[in-house]
């Protein structure tokens, strides 16, 4: 391999391969916005990563906050990278280039963090990807203090054990604070003289009780396989490792200046996140219950932020981004002012309508002023009333019925909606009610419009039971059921003679989300599964055309058997009361017997209402964690646009 | 109700003409990455850009021949149609406080009567053969310019496609060891500089079999021998 010394640039090297591989221009880096800073003159460097191709990768919300939070300190220095594609891999390995960030063309392996945002679980084979080709040791217990260290961070952060053995830290929460928190740490561990090597900055990390470092953890199991206890086995380390939680979003509005790319990328918009957190109780949903308590930005920050979002990309459009956007206290003033504002311009602005009810519609209106009305979409997820009580999903089939007329009545023409298929308790015929909902769909559409030009899309896809929620403990569905499931909708849609022409159905097999069933609730034991799929090819699991079900199968049947245990031992069963979870250690706020409680209830087919409206329920997180709920109304208008004259006569 | 009438939109005031680089890292943009690039750079430096009609206006910008992907550029040029009159240097600053790395406005003037695609009629090129031996590029040069037809293939999207390279050459000479200066002609079928490498390979084995890095030094009208500046004809 090459030796480059840190702060060159692997630039003259790679060019030459460049014009061979496809669509260089996501390996170069200099989009607008993004930071090249003088290495030497920083203390701490990271280097961010999404682990995909950079057309997913980039848009990452995530980390677009922590470059522009950590390059805006004098002292640090943010790069990014992302996987590169087979075609490019193999010109790097031919020619010992190393994993490089795009910014400064710097190799990855020279920095002192590796920070890794995982938003989906099957990003784990491209994260070895990134360590090997950075030319860094696999395995974090093997690594040189010269290394960086692995930083996992993102939604699936919140049961990093799978990964256990690849990463030397996991953050839970809101990264704004704590990458700050992790560079001060570093800062004055070096001042110091870098004491005790690569433990001694992990130990430090860990002593804090906010950041989660694997090997001071010792696991042990049950004779049947299950964990018997997770403890730390330094005597320094706290039992339990709490999640971050940002206060006050008006205070950090990032991202401010977010790169714009120069390839083309899945979202190109510039999206302001108006709140952060849901308490809506969805009881399968991992976001809402691992970002509580609902924190607001007010409708001047938003304002200011779409403003100056506008004018440092150049983008046109916007996205009001959260859980459920809707929700926002001041939703309806927000987008009327902001509509005003932007009227016959063309900035155009959306935001994720998942909300089942006619307050969506007059939003929908709203954003749509100059006429152009394609397609809306909501989200009942479950097929019938039975099961959309099961997981908390308070819509009934009245309002999505009256949603969609109003819609109609509005000029809509198209509606998606998206369920889920294998929730628990479901049977064929819960998933069978779906094709009747979207029967009724474009009956009242027709009836509405006046014409037969109306379309349903439904999008369906399998469930997958995720840690932090109350079906941490469920059965997940087997790839049979889902399967068969699904061709039983199909079959009924087909068979509709009047209305199954109008109706599409979008659907995944169930294989994929096995896979992400298993590496979601997996503890260290499915680690050998990820690096032998990795080993034997295995990466850009979250592409179809990438994705081997019998690869991942395979590897975990060989390499689980020693303990005893098999894949369905990770997916299909359920867990009882009493077993150790693999991260319970790991903090979310989440009272566990409410937790269980809510798991109960969602059997009985009781819900629970939303905290903002109603008393509180004793999740658990606001005292756990001493946050509280940060929502208006503030009554506030937009603030002016100062108007900078700019002419160019 | 969900169709309006697209809103008319008035013709622009005044056409600029652009003259910009791609270097470094911006000669792996695409023309598509640039056209996106260059509209978010047009809004980012409030350009009055003048739109065209109907449902998804668009900026009305014109694009001269482009040099390919990975190809270095320092004169690929771009018209603007403006619905308030700018200064062109003016907008050359405001533009280059806000492009991409690599991109730089070098030049700017009033449209003239004929086209772009009229205009940028002709050339030059650098052509650069890493690890080519001493003398070979040379000899490959003398053998080419001997020839008065020979044909190269390239895949194209249509499929394999023989053409004449040599036509549409109106001078090449090896400028060093490494590198080959050309003047060609910007005619259909369009020859690009690597299948003039092509055929100088045809020529003489020994010709590198590695990607040239092309860089495009001038472009536009072809006067006399000379190739004449596009902006000011």
């Amino acid at each position: 391999m090459t030796v480059t010394a840190p702060k060159h640039s692997l630039f003259p090297q790679l060019e030459p391969l460049l014009a061979s591989v496809s669509k260089p221009i996501q390996y170069v880096g200099g989009e607008h916005n993004s930071v090249v800073k003088d290495w030497d003159a920083a203390e701490v460097r990271w280097c961010l990563s999404y682990p995909d191709a950079y057309e997913v990768g980039q848009p990452n919300q995530g980390v677009a906050i922590l470059y522009e939070i950590l390059n805006e300190q004098d002292w640090i220095l943010a790069e990014r990278t992302y996987c590169v594609w087979p075609d490019m891999e193999k010109a790097m390995r031919e020619h010992g280039i190393p994993q490089f960030t795009l910014d400064a063309h710097r190799p990855v392996g020279s920095f002192d963090l590796l920070g890794v945002s995982f938003a989906t679980e099957l990003g784990y084979t491209n994260l070895l990807q990134i360590i090997d080709l950075a030319g860094m040791t696999l395995r974090a217990a093997d690594r040189g203090d010269d290394e960086p260290l692995v930083v996992a961070g993102g939604h699936a952060a919140f049961n990093p054990e799978p990964i256990a053995d690849f990463i030397d830290l996991a953050v839970l929460g809101d990264g704004e604070e704590a990458c700050l928190l992790i560079s001060q740490i570093m800062r004055e561990w070096r001042a110091e003289g870098s004491p005790d090597g690569r433990d001694g900055i992990l130990l430090r990390l860990a002593e804090t009780g906010a950041f989660y470092v694997p090997k001071f953890y010792d696991v042990d199991y049950l004779a049947d396989g299950r964990i018997q206890r997770v403890a730390p086995n330094r005597p320094t380390v706290p039992f339990q490792v709490r999640k971050h939680t940002l206060m006050n979003l008006d205070e950090w509005p990032y991202p401010a200046k977010p790169i714009v790319p120069m390839a083309e990328t899945v979202h190109e918009r510039y999206s302001v996140e108006i709140f952060r957190g849901c308490t809506r109780g969805c009881r399968f949903c991992q976001a809402g219950m691992i970002t509580r308590p609902v924190r607001e930005r007010n409708i001047q920050t938003i304002g200011k932020m779409v403003a100056g979002g506008l004018k440092s990309t150049g983008l046109e459009e916007i996205g009001l981004l959260s859980l459920s956007s809707a929700d926002h206290s001041e939703i309806a003033e927000v987008t009327k002012q902001l509509a005003d504002r932007y009227e016959g311009s063309n900035v155009s602005l959306s935001l994720p309508s998942t909300r089942v009810d006619a307050f969506n519609i007059d939003l929908a209106n709203e954003l749509s002023r100059n006429g152009r009305r394609s397609g809306l979409t909501f989200a009942p997820e479950g097929g019938s009333e039975r099961m959309r009580k099961v997981i908390n999903k308070m819509v009934t089939e009245e309002d999505l019925i009256n949603t969609v007329a109003a819609a109609f009545s509005n000029g809509w023409r198209q509606v998606k909606l998206y369920f889920m298929c294998g929730l628990p308790t479901e049977t064929d015929e819960d998933v069978l009610e779906i094709a009747d909902l979207a029967s009724k769909v474009i009956q009242v559409g027709r009836e509405k419009s006046g014409t037969k030009d109306i379309r349903c899309t439904v999008s369906i896809g399998g469930f997958v039971p995720k840690p932090h929620t109350p079906f941490q403990w469920a059965a997940q569905a087997d790839v049979e059921t889902i399967d068969n499931r699904l061709q039983l909708l199909k079959d009924k849609i087909r068979q509709d003679r009047n209305y199954g022409k109008a109706i599409g159905l979008r659907y995944h097999d169930g294989k994929p989300g096995i896979i992400e069933g298993l590496l979601s609730r997996g503890d260290r034991r499915v680690g050998r599964v990820i690096e032998r799929v990795w080993r034997e090819g295995g990466k850009f699991d979250g592409w179809s055309e990438h994705f081997s079900y019998e690869r991942w199968t395979q590897a975990a049947a060989e390499e689980l058997a020693a303990f005893g245990i098999d894949l369905d031992w990770y997916t299909t069963r359920e867990r009882g009361y009493e077993e150790v979870l693999p991260w319970d250690h790991l903090d979310a706020g989440l009272d566990r017997d409410w937790l269980w409680e809510d798991w109960q209830d969602s059997l009985d087919e009781v819900s629970v209402e939303d905290c903002r409206w109603t008393p509180c329920f004793d999740c658990g997180v606001c005292p756990e964690l001493d946050t509280e709920i940060q929502i208006g109304p503030t009554g506030a208008k937009l603030l002016p646009l100062t108007v900078v004259n700019s002419s160019l006569a | 109700m969900s169709r309006q009438p697209p809103v008319q939109q008035p013709p622009p005031v005044q056409k600029l003409r652009l003259r910009y680089t791609k270097r470094g890292v911006a000669r792996f943009t695409s023309h598509r990455d640039f056209g996106r690039a260059l509209e978010r750079a047009l809004r980012r430096a409030e350009v009055p850009m003048a739109y065209s009609s109907g449902f998804t206006p668009h900026p009305r910008i014109s694009y001269g021949s482009a040099a390919p992907t990975s190809a270095a550029s320092e004169a690929e040029y771009v018209e603007l149609g403006l619905n308030e009159r700018c200064d062109p240097q003016k907008l050359v600053a405001a533009l280059n406080e806000v492009l991409p790395t690599g991109f730089v406005v070098l030049d700017a003037a009033e449209a003239v009567k004929a086209s772009l695609g009229d205009l940028l009629s002709a050339s030059d090129w650098e052509i650069r053969l890493q690890g080519a031996e001493p003398g070979v590029l040379a000899v490959a040069v003398a053998a080419f310019l001997e020839r008065e037809e020979l044909t190269v293939e390239r895949m194209t999207k249509n499929g394999m496609r023989s053409f004449d390279v040599r036509g549409a050459v109106v001078a090449i000479r090896a400028v060093s060891d490494e590198v080959i200066a050309l003047r060609s002609l910007q005619q259909q079928p369009l020859v690009r500089p690597d299948d003039v490498v092509s055929a100088l390979r045809q020529l003489e084995p020994r010709v590198p079999e590695g990607l040239p890095l092309l860089t495009r030094l001038a472009q536009g009208p072809l006067e006399g021998n000379e190739v004449a500046d596009p902006l000011r004809p």
